[in-house]
């Protein structure tokens, strides 16, 4: 009888503790960071120990180099051609970005006939797996073959280019790295434009009424009410821009592959010519740590913008 | 005039961008139903006999069912790793854990910004050294929840915060356990959440390229993402009218679904954050 209520009572008290919140929280949310931790911690940690290390491919360890891999590529001219690239492919696709995203969410914005289609239509591009599509505009921009490619004959339809001299959009470095970042933006701006539009329609209505009470119209009304309420999501999405577009590989490594000449050549690709073709593990390392630095920037943006929001 | 230019505005901003955005897919529609000699014949740009042919070789002369199937093979397991992993902790983190919780969802969240192509180097040695899973489709089974999972938390943890919490407390004050009302209220209601995250991990599972092309070697288990772009260009003679038709037979169902669940993940995915 004794034994009983104490048994009793110590299932309660299993039970309470199993029901207790903070025991519960830990339980649940445990697996994912267990997972967490060893699929994203730990890999990153060996990175920074490899970009250390004359790691090759077949082996984990290498000898400790201290910052030689690091010092050997910022005297590689094709690396800093790399960061430039980079630099310049993400800065300026993500400008096309926010400009074009910026006016769509506007053309979205109210409800009108054909709305679905259309949106639809946009969205493509954003919701199409990018390594198949990016195939399509290989194909688009002729493949290696600059008379094979479609935009050529649009061109020579308009009467912009000779039909005797054609854009070799892959195939001269100014052009592929324009073909670059009209892919990337135009695979980003169905992204941002949705986000964007998820801005504007998280002002309340109540905000809109009292601009107008107070007689904010038109640009006035957008520069001094709807931008600064925006801009806390917008500068979200664009800060997602910027990392899916500076930290992608599968744009430019199906489209040049790096070519002619390094033209086109970005850490991510690099990082994998260097470390995987190559097999220098190290020394491959090393350079996609360079992405680092743009990634923790963009955190400490996420999270400043993110509290801003909240407290708006 | 004033209420007609208004009506108008949508449609001149709306429409060109649409046309520009969507000619990828119609030029690549086109070239699909081209033969593959009028390919190069420029005078056949757009007047041509449209033939099926393509479809017909890329299911029998290339690797693309295969591929097909290993993608599809890879995204279940990875979808059912994610939402074993992630719903219990997107609840948690909703509802439990308070103020550290809130840290520890951005925290997460975060982790999906650590690139693929940051990481993959010491992948490559772990999954070839530690797992011996090269060239296995398994290795990415192992791997993809990496980024997955993170995702699919943030997601579902917006998800979570929209259902009020009185209707817990309800089935609580009713007798249920706090588990038997996540298991009986909570999650009949978050199934719509819970299909978005499915489709989003999935999508992302048939997107990814740098892990399945440092993995894996042999053609018979490429996925989709790398078969295609690779291969299917590289191999010994072009068919661009088939490479066309790989793309779309993918990217137009997967979109028409995307489509369909959009607003719920933009409501998750700005939720976690803004509410």
């Amino acid at each position: 009888m004794v034994t009983m209520a104490a048994r009793g009572s110590r299932l309660k008290g299993l039970r309470y503790a199993a029901e207790g919140r903070g025991f519960l929280a830990t339980l649940l949310i445990s697996p994912a960071v267990l997972f967490i931790a060893a699929l994203v911690g730990a890999p990153l940690a060996l990175a920074v120990y490899l970009s250390f290390t004359d790691a090759t491919a077949g082996s984990l360890t290498g000898k400790w180099i201290g910052l030689g891999n690091f010092r050997t590529e910022l005297h590689d001219p094709v690396f800093r051609g790399a960061l430039w690239h980079t630099f310049l492919l993400t800065a300026i696709s993500q400008a096309i970005v926010v400009v074009c995203a910026g006016l769509l969410a506007h053309g979205l914005m109210r409800s009108f006939r054909g709305r679905w289609i259309l949106r639809f239509l946009i969205l493509l591009p954003w919701a199409a797996p990018i390594a198949l599509t990016v195939t399509g505009w290989y194909w688009i921009y002729g493949a290696g073959i600059p008379e094979a490619s479609v935009l050529n004959w649009f061109l020579i339809h308009l009467h912009l280019e000779s039909a005797t001299n054609v854009t070799n959009w892959l195939g001269t470095p100014r052009a592929a790295m324009g073909s670059i970042i009209a892919v990337q933006a135009w695979r980003t701006i169905p992204f941002a434009t949705v986000i964007f539009l998820a801005g504007i329609s998280s002002i309340p209505q109540e905000v809109d009424d009292a601009a107008a009470i107070d007689g904010a119209t038109g640009l006035k009304k957008f520069w001094y009410v709807s931008l600064p309420l925006q801009l806390p999501i917008a500068l979200v999405a664009v800060l997602f821009g910027v990392i899916f577009t500076a930290t992608d590989m599968i744009v430019p490594y199906v489209l040049t592959n790096g070519g002619p000449f390094n033209s086109t050549q970005v850490l991510t690709t690099w990082a994998f010519q260097i470390g995987i073709v190559s097999g220098n593990v190290g020394q491959g390392a090393a350079i996609a740590l360079f992405m680092l630095p743009l990634l923790a920037l963009v955190t400490i943006g996420m999270l400043v913008f993110a509290r801003k929001a909240e407290v708006t | 005039m004033h209420a007609r230019r208004r009506r108008a505005f949508p449609y001149l901003i709306v429409v060109p961008f649409a046309i520009i955005l969507a000619f990828p897919f119609v030029w690549m529609a086109i070239t699909s139903l081209k033969s593959n000699a009028d390919v190069y014949n420029s005078a056949k740009t757009w007047s041509f006999h449209p033939t099926l042919a393509s479809y017909g070789y890329l299911f029998h002369n290339t690797g693309y069912l295969r591929w097909l199937k290993n993608s599809s093979f890879v995204g279940l397991l990875v979808v059912l790793i994610t939402l074993a992993v992630a719903l219990p902790a997107g609840y948690a983190l909703a509802r439990l854990a308070g103020r550290v919780g809130r840290g520890l969802g951005v925290g997460i969240f975060l982790t999906y910004l650590v690139p693929p192509t940051l990481l993959f180097l010491p992948l490559s040695r772990v999954v070839a050294q530690y797992l011996h899973l090269s060239d296995r489709l398994w290795a990415l089974v192992v791997i993809y929840p990496s980024f997955t999972i993170p995702f699919a938390v943030w997601l579902l943890m917006g998800f979570f915060k929209a259902i009020p919490q009185e209707l817990e407390d309800a089935a609580l004050i009713d007798g249920c356990s706090r588990f038997g009302a996540l298991v009986r209220v909570v999650f009949p209601i978050s199934i719509p959440g819970i299909l978005t995250v499915v489709i989003f991990t999935f999508s992302l599972v048939i997107n990814e390229f740098v892990y399945a092309i440092t993995f894996i070697s042999s053609s018979t288990n490429r996925t989709l993402a790398v078969g295609v772009p690779t291969d299917l260009i590289r191999g010994d003679e072009y068919n661009w009218p088939g490479i066309m038709a790989a793309i779309l037979v993918v990217s137009v169902p997967l979109a028409l679904v995307y489509n369909a669940f959009l607003n719920r993940f933009i409501a998750g995915f700005t939720g976690g954050a803004f509410r």
